[in-house]
């Protein structure tokens, strides 16, 4: 129910203070009655919930967590790798 | 790198990412100093837990309490009842969400009261009224609005709208509820065995994460502020872990991208410009006070309750006595546990409310938990 779909803005129409998102490929029309006037700009990322915007997402914070993610499986694979020549090492037909 | 639309889908689905979480849960919940038991308290949560498996992740020290945060599952027969007799009305259009349609009140369901020729329409967004209003000026349009606070401010800027725009056809129905009110309910309950809330995410997007500084401070129960994505879920558990294995007891939000301390303060402003809150009858948890959001009494001239007054239902309807969702809801049991799970309870006849919507407890694990 609480559900929202990332969009991207594509378009701004004050008249109607609607904008138009861009939902992976499909577009469709959000009210902007949630949000500070000119609070919302061209190529924001927004969080679409029944016909309304309600939120901008942060793209630092979006490429924080996404570069923190990048850091634990960089730190995981190195771990493992180690683990791995660790392991062949200790193989008692290591070598052979 | 920019930040491109397809990163905030794939980038918190990743699967490795969530594999290299089980394994840091995994490692860290060895130090834990006893079991630990989380309430996901948004239904959106428990979808995301039971689809991506994410309880077979988890080590066997780590548990889940399902909450409560599916506004359809919650929703009392008395309620579903007044939607159905309004909908029975002559001249009279019924609007709800889709999320609406199936649930069964004493007489049947929105559907079946379709099928008996009630003018029902099932909508994407409250706007769609607007619509309708102007396309039928001779019937009167009753939306019958259900959600939590993600949800409220939608109704508010409709009615907001019907104001301004002097539209005359246009009467609410509100069932909007709160998610602080139930989160303490249940902890206040003495046999109530939550350690930690994984926290909402776009009820927090609205109201901000203060409404939960409460709770670490006051009850002693971390609450880490989840997005919705198997990564967030994942991320999250492990911040609670970590809290636990540190000793620590906070409010912590792992949702950034998207939820501020503060939340939207515009949406706050129409949410108190035209509701209050009031008392409301929880299905599964019984009478909660405060924990509704009703019209103000200024707006009585829109209020479908007060206008059909007269011929709404008011008797109280209580949980079938086979059910045990108000015990899954408090974590004394799980679905499976119910002796009607599965059989006389499924989703598409449930008894119970856990197993109305796909975002229920009871739902959830039939669709995804294999056991039936």
């Amino acid at each position: 129910m609480c559900l929202s779909i990332p969009s991207k803005v594509v378009k701004i129409d004050p008249e109607t203070n609607t904008a138009t998102v861009d939902t992976m490929g499909v577009q469709r029309t959000a009210g902007l009655d949630l949000m500070e006037e000119g609070s919302v700009a061209i190529g924001d990322y927004v969080l679409l919930h029944i016909g309304f915007i309600m939120n901008k997402i942060d793209e630092e914070d979006a490429l924080e967590s996404l570069k923190v993610y990048r850091e634990i499986l960089d730190a995981m694979d190195a771990h493992e790798r180690l683990a791995a020549i660790e392991e062949s090492e200790n193989c008692p037909n290591g070598g052979v | 790198m920019g930040l491109e639309l397809k990163n905030l889908y794939d980038g918190f689905r990743d699967a490795d990412t969530i594999k290299a979480y089980a394994k840091i849960i995994a490692a860290d919940a060895q130090k834990l100093p006893h079991p630990i038991n989380i309430m996901e308290v948004c239904g959106g949560h428990t979808h995301t837990i039971m689809k991506y498996g994410v309880l077979q992740l988890l080590p066997s020290n780590i548990h889940f309490v399902h909450g409560p945060g599916c506004p359809v599952c919650i929703m009392p027969k008395e309620r579903i009842d007044h939607a159905y007799v309004l909908s029975m009305q002559e001249n009279v259009i019924l609007v709800t969400l889709g999320d609406m349609i199936k649930v069964p009140g004493s007489n049947g369901s929105l559907q079946d009261a379709r099928a008996k020729g009630a003018d029902v329409r099932f909508v994407y967004s409250p706007l769609d009224c607007l619509k309708i209003a102007q396309e039928n000026p001779d019937k009167t349009v009753i939306f019958f609005a259900i959600g939590f606070e993600t949800t409220t401010p939608m109704t508010a800027a409709l009615l907001d709208t019907v104001i301004r725009q002097d539209v005359k056809n246009i009467l609410l129905h509100v069932n909007h509820v709160t998610v602080p009110e139930p989160m303490r309910a249940l902890i206040s309950d003495e046999a109530c065995i939550i350690d930690a809330f994984l926290g909402p995410s776009h009820v927090s997007v609205i109201s901000g994460s203060k409404i939960y500084e409460e709770f670490p401070r006051d009850w002693h129960k971390p609450v880490v502020v989840s997005g919705f994505e198997p990564v967030d879920v994942m991320q999250s558990i492990s911040m609670i872990v970590k809290q636990f294995i540190e000793n620590r007891c906070e409010l912590e939000v792992e949702y950034k991208r998207a939820v501020t301390r503060e939340g939207n303060l515009k949406a706050q402003a129409l949410n108190d410009k035209y509701f209050h809150n009031v008392d409301f009858r929880w299905r599964g948890l019984g009478d909660i006070p405060q924990s509704g959001m009703g019209l103000r009494s200024e707006y009585d001239r829109y209020n479908a309750e007060k206008i059909y007054d007269a011929i709404l239902p008011k008797e109280e309807i209580n949980d079938h006595k086979l059910c045990i969702c108000g015990d899954i809801l408090k974590g004394k049991a799980s679905p499976p546990q119910c002796s009607i799970f599965g059989t006389a309870c499924k989703p598409t006849s449930p008894v119970g409310s856990c197993m109305v919507s796909s975002e229920g407890a009871c739902s959830a694990y039939y669709k995804y938990g294999n056991l039936v």
